[in-house]
């Protein structure tokens, strides 16, 4: 890995009085790099995932997006300015959707557009309708969220991410509240996103999705990343014995 | 004197008068007590201390006197410090900001109510803490509340008969013109408590619509 990371994770611990819940975790992603991040729950995996944007501050630790730390320590005003404008570039989608229910589709996805890059209603508008065409959600663009299934939600609550053309994409357990029939739709979204190179980190729990879409997948227990590799070699060949455990109920579970 | 409904019909331009008065001043005293009960909650929940103590004083103070009491401090009492306000001012002042922290409370109550994911999903798009306050909590916030908030509103279309006293020519004060020449009480009181009812049937009407309008919007 000569390549100067895209996204890095440096020592990165995070603590609830004595409860450690990420244990000095470093992690480097490349640009256009889909990393899948496995585990049982609790084992901090979401938590590590919502430092890269600040949503859980670590207790120690730098986290970098190219050569901008996103948790920069700044007196809290200036933090406050910082952390907006990086926000700006991590596309967050989240396991309950998080839509505005006040909004429509269209007032969901352009709000943060013309109140953060002041586009024009003209200008929101063009991007909505284009980012909606993108997940297929096109014809919704004047429904409520309540008015929705859950993978429509989702694949609104994607198109609203992209609309603020971030730079690179969490995903926050996005499978995990969706009726099974509906999962599918979510997934092909973001294995469209996926060949079209975004830079992914994706917590999950369909190992079937990690194998076919990432490039590299992590175990994570109890706050530490145990093994790390390509899909082939995490799913086929682990060589812990927690990954094994995990893996063995889990392709248990999902084999039918 | 035997009970005589005809002699109401030619007071009827006078009951008109007082009861455009009447909503009026409703009218005016339910939007301040809508915006500043919004203004209260924000303050309550989110201000900074210097800020959240005088407000919760003010509000203790407006829950825990008669609004009688208020309206005759804001229309005479006023005057003694060199603020001399109209009636009119004076009674949408008085009902608009008792109203306010009744409004405020419930309004805090819906605020806390509105789902953290809301707050996350707006941070996450780069919004900044006021942004998400102003555009995404409170938005929801009055919209889950409207039906509490709707009910004061009838309260308070009732609760304006007390700005006869300040001498401002509603509903209440006009019957009492009108009895006050015919010595008719009875007629007329029955009258008032008919229109009322009437603008009452209206603005029930109103929420009724304005809840229908947001049900798909929450």
């Amino acid at each position: 890995m000569t390549e100067k990371p895209f996204i890095d994770i440096r020592h990165a611990a995070k603590s609830y009085g004595t409860l450690e819940v990420l244990k000095d975790i470093s992690l480097q992603v490349q640009k256009g790099q889909i990393v899948a991040i496995i585990g049982p729950s609790g084992s901090g995996k979401s938590t590590l995932l919502r430092a890269i944007n600040d949503l859980d501050p670590l207790t120690k630790g730098e986290v970098w997006l190219e050569d901008m730390q996103v948790n920069k320590p700044l007196p809290p005003r200036q933090y406050e300015r910082h952390i907006n404008q990086m926000r700006q570039q991590i596309g967050m989608v989240f396991q309950h959707f998080n839509l505005f229910p006040h909004l429509t589709v269209r007032g969901n996805i352009t709000l943060a557009p013309k109140m953060l890059k002041k586009l024009s209603d003209a200008e929101a508008n063009a991007l909505a309708e284009r980012e909606l065409a993108h997940v297929g959600m096109l014809d919704r663009i004047d429904y409520y969220p309540s008015q929705l299934s859950g993978g429509q939600k989702q694949r609104v609550a994607i198109a609203r991410a992209l609309a603020m053309e971030p730079k690179v994409m969490l995903f926050d357990e996005v499978t995990s509240a969706l009726d099974p029939e509906l999962v599918e739709e979510v997934n092909l979204a973001m294995k469209k996103l996926a060949e079209e190179h975004m830079t992914m980190i994706i917590v999950t729990h369909e190992m079937g999705f990690a194998q076919d879409v990432c490039d590299r997948v992590l175990f994570m227990d109890q706050g530490v990343v145990v093994e790390e590799g390509p899909p082939e070699v995490i799913f086929r060949t682990p060589k812990h014995e927690r990954t094994k455990n995990f893996l063995r109920k889990h392709l248990q579970g999902n084999a039918q | 004197m035997g009970l005589d409904f005809t002699i109401v019909p030619s007071y009827f331009t006078l009951l008109l008068i007082g009861s455009g008065w009447t909503i009026a001043i409703t009218a005016a005293a339910a939007v301040l007590s809508f915006v500043a009960g919004i203004l209260l909650a924000v303050i309550a929940l989110y201000g900074p201390a210097l800020l959240r103590y005088p407000f919760r004083l003010f509000a203790w103070l407006f829950m825990g006197t008669p609004l009688l009491l208020q309206l005759f401090l804001i229309y005479f009492g006023l005057i003694q410090i060199g603020i001399d306000l109209p009636a009119f001012v004076a009674g949408v002042i008085g009902l608009g900001l008792h109203f306010a922290v009744y409004n405020s409370d419930i309004i805090q109550a819906g605020i806390v109510a509105v789902d953290r994911g809301q707050y996350e999903g707006a941070r996450t798009l780069g919004l900044s803490r006021v942004q998400t306050i102003a555009r995404i909590v409170v938005p929801q916030a009055v919209r889950s509340v409207i039906p509490p908030i709707g009910n004061n509103m009838i309260a308070l279309l009732k609760d304006s008969a007390l700005v006869s006293v300040i001498g401002v020519t509603e509903l209440t004060l006009t019957a009492q013109l009108a009895i006050s020449k015919t010595f008719h009480p009875f007629e007329f009181y029955l009258a008032a408590a008919a229109c009322y009812y009437l603008i009452n049937l209206v603005l029930e009407a109103g929420l009724r619509h304005i809840e229908r309008r947001i049900q798909l919007a929450r």
